[in-house]
């Protein structure tokens, strides 16, 4: 079987991929949302831009105003234009806003409510430090916790077939894929949060949670059905030749679910809600590895793992008649 | 054999009659979906209490218990009961708070505590569908009135004979109130409130009153002074009766604040979100949009990959749509534009267990075996992947739910909900309309029909 055979090739480059989104992960950093900083964020529509001389958001003036008037800007940002035209900003600030400041913050994005920019608040999100914090141990601990659960319960039912690879390395091995599959979109986030401003938040972590939902069972699938040939194993088969056969008779199955996933998630991001569109692209990128992993990480480095230790007993069998 | 495929056509029959059944409930029959704040538009505040008081009162509780618990040498358990208090102090919150939205009449308003273990907070969430005037929906929620009774007492200097006057806290506060109701003055006809006492405002009432004849007996409202009318004799009654210069709605507003009580703890708003409807409207139509082009490309993939199976399992998946959307409607599950994106996402990931089996079923042809074999031996043999795949994804969905932030529960429900049915979808839906068009034997009549109606689109 080619992915077997060409492992090497399939795992360098996840190596290159996952080494690559770590690097950037830890030298440019995740730009971290509202959810887990604490701030504020308001989102406001301005009708009457595109009527002024001309044209155009004025991004810059809005953010100049609100420091004019003491707000710390995170950032201002345009999420959309919407279908009638009207321009759709996204205004962020690192405090929250006192009930006395509220009037001056309105004057400030409005324009002092002037009417030709028709400036309307549509949704308004302020968020307390400790909730952040909070949310941050949240998002940490339900992914350890996937990995237990899932280490667990593959171990458990994958018992019958302990050799020659216990069953707990299958467990681990699948983690190992998942975590493959959550690296790669966050290092895309990375990238992103360099080159537009993008922020990780509560959504983020929950498309990463979806993806190892999905992912997880791509690569049980695949270990189901080594599972089953091992059981119906040929006395002159090696483990290397079953998972390679396995992987051959899962491939398509793979392809075509993952496929149709894929295309639901590209309808989800272009025609979906405006709120879960960056989710349905962190999903598409995890998706999309998670795949890749499931067939050609999780079950090549299986062989490994089971050259690896034939390797050892060799020696230790050597070692013994020495 | 014959007599099989009988029996699978009338349950096939059954199921679609069920679905058609199915479908007309959802569509006609059912309440409408419920939306969270986030699609329906509306407000959510949450604060977070104050418990340091109650602590205090635990701590000053543990340590006089264990004073006594040094003598008689039994061991009391001071934590559960701190427990307790904290839990009484949050559920007493609760009720008041909720009973303040209800009179404001709010319909389908959420309050609802949470413990935090990471910061040690006891927090009240508020949600206020269809407010989104943040002013509003404090306003609602109210501040705490602070009814207090102090006794005035005159101080003559015996120097300079000038007189000045000093208050006394006499304990009584709004703490002990029972039921407050507007009364008039019979002679002149102005509003004023009646405050009646509990028990034990009633005795503290009394003897106050005994003890202060001929004194003024000053009553405070949120730190100011209302009225100081002079007691003239004991009142064991435990009514008092505050004239102060109110109009008729200041007199109706006031006995609601206090009848709806004074909060059991302090509250400070930390965090709160705002959401106008119109932004919701547009991701609902959206989220549709999205749902129903997404549920096409599948249909046509299927179509396309298997054939008549993929039609079947086509016919499969509007079923699977049917219950999930019915449990939606009947669990309830709240749906938020994630759980939506969840229930579209699960749309795609449901098809999976059908991809599994039909794959199955041309890998068992291939063996030479005919339709009706190889079909159900798919089935059979597929269960275990279907089954432990989806058993895994479920315990991502259960993590999820359990250990999730409020929008990680919800997309859980929602993901776990979508598992569990195109499980039963796959394995039994599927599986009776494969039944019920396969031929017995290869002998029967149209049965290289119906053999390449199962050939993958690709290939012959």
């Amino acid at each position: 079987m080619f992915i077997v055979k060409n492992k090497w090739i399939f795992l360098s480059l996840s190596i290159v991929l996952v080494s690559a989104s770590l690097i950037l992960i830890f030298t440019q950093g995740l730009r971290r949302g509202i959810d887990f900083t604490g701030g504020t964020e308001v989102v406001v529509s301005y009708n009457g831009f595109s009527a002024n001389e001309d044209g155009g958001i004025k991004l810059d003036l809005i953010k100049e105003n609100l420091e004019k008037s003491g707000f710390t800007v995170k950032g201002v940002s345009l999420q959309k234009r919407d279908t009638a035209g009207a321009y759709i900003v996204s205004i962020k600030l690192t405090g929250d806003v006192s009930p006395s400041e509220r009037v001056n913050f309105e004057n400030a994005w409005s324009f002092n409510h002037d009417p030709h920019y028709e400036a309307k608040q549509i949704s308004e999100n302020i968020i307390g430090p400790s909730v952040g914090k909070e949310l941050t141990r949240k998002a940490f601990l339900s992914v350890f916790w996937v990995f237990v659960v899932i280490i667990i319960f593959i171990a458990f039912s994958f018992r019958k077939v302990s050799e020659p690879v216990a069953s707990w390395k299958y467990g681990v091995l699948a983690v190992m894929a998942l975590l493959h599959d959550i690296i790669l979109p966050t290092g895309m986030y990375a990238i992103l949060g360099k080159t537009h401003g993008a922020e990780i938040d509560s959504l983020f972590v929950l498309a990463l949670l979806t993806i190892m939902a999905i992912s997880i069972s791509d690569t049980v699938v695949v270990f189901d059905r080594i599972r089953e040939n091992l059981k119906k194993r040929k006395s002159n088969e090696t483990f290397e030749e079953i998972v390679g056969r396995s992987l051959s008779q899962t491939l398509l199955r793979s392809f075509n679910t993952s496929f149709a996933v894929i295309l639901v998630l590209i309808a989800l991001y272009a025609l979906g809600p405006l709120s879960t569109r960056d989710f349905s692209l962190t999903l598409l990128v995890g998706i999309i590895a998670g795949t890749y992993s499931s067939l050609f990480v999780a079950s090549p480095v299986l062989v490994l793992v089971e050259k690896f230790q034939n390797r050892n007993k060799i020696k230790n069998k050597k070692k013994k008649k020495a | 054999m014959k007599e099989k495929t009988l029996t699978y056509r009338v349950i096939a029959f059954w199921i679609l009659a069920g679905a058609v059944l199915l479908w007309y409930l959802l569509l006609v029959k059912t309440p409408d979906f419920k939306f969270g704040l986030d699609l329906n538009g509306g407000t959510s505040l949450t604060y977070v209490a104050d418990l340091s008081k109650v602590n205090q009162a635990n701590l000053e509780a543990e340590t006089a218990s264990s004073s006594i618990s040094s003598t008689t040498g039994q061991k009391v358990d001071t934590a559960a009961s701190a427990k307790l208090n904290v839990a009484d102090s949050m559920a007493g919150l609760r009720d008041i708070i909720e009973k303040r939205v209800n009179e404001f009449g709010v319909s389908e308003a959420i309050v609802r505590t949470e413990y935090s273990t990471y910061t040690d907070e006891n927090r009240l969430i508020v949600e206020l569908p269809g407010v989104t005037d943040i002013d509003e929906a404090i306003k609602i929620i109210g501040d705490t009135p602070i009814l207090e009774f102090k006794i005035v007492n005159e101080l003559t200097d015996p120097e300079t004979g000038a007189t000045s006057t000093e208050l006394v806290e006499t304990g009584l506060n709004g703490n002990y109130l029972k039921k407050s109701v507007v009364s008039f003055d019979q002679l002149t006809n102005k509003p004023m409130v009646v405050v009646g006492f509990n028990d034990e405002g009633k005795q503290m009432f009394a003897d106050i009153t005994k003890n202060n004849v001929g004194k003024q007996m000053a009553i405070f409202l949120d730190g100011n002074a209302i009225s100081s009318p002079v007691i003239q004799e004991e009142i064991p009654g435990g009514e008092a009766t505050i004239s102060g210069a109110f109009t008729v709605q200041e007199a109706k507003d006031l006995v609601q604040r206090l009848n709806s009580g004074a909060l059991p703890v302090p509250i400070t708003l930390t965090s709160s979100q705002v959401l106008e409807a119109t932004l919701g409207d547009q991701a609902k139509a959206d989220g549709l949009y999205a749902g129903l082009i997404a549920f096409a490309i599948i249909a046509i993939l299927m179509i396309l990959w298997y054939r008549l199976p993929g039609f079947l399992a086509t016919v499969a998946l509007v079923i699977y749509v049917g219950i999930v959307l019915l449990l939606f409607k009947t669990v309830p599950v709240v749906l938020t534009a994630a759980g939506i994106a969840a229930f579209i996402i699960s749309v795609g990931v449901a098809i999976d267990g059908n991809i599994l089996i039909f794959e199955r079923i041309k890998e068992e042809l291939r063996k030479g075996k005919n339709l009706r074999e190889a079909s159900e031996d798919a089935f059979e043999r597929a269960w275990t992947s279907i089954r432990d795949s989806n058993i895994a994804s479920m315990l991502v969905a259960l993590v999820l739910f359990y250990f999730g932030s409020a929008l990680l529960k919800g997309f859980g429900l929602v993901f776990g909900l979508g598992v569990i049915v195109s499980m039963f979808s796959a394995m039994v839906i599927s599986r009776y309309f494969i039944r019920a068009v396969v031929p017995a034997d290869s002998s029967s009549k149209g049965y290289k029909v119906m053999k390449f109606l199962f050939g993958s689109g690709f290939s012959k």
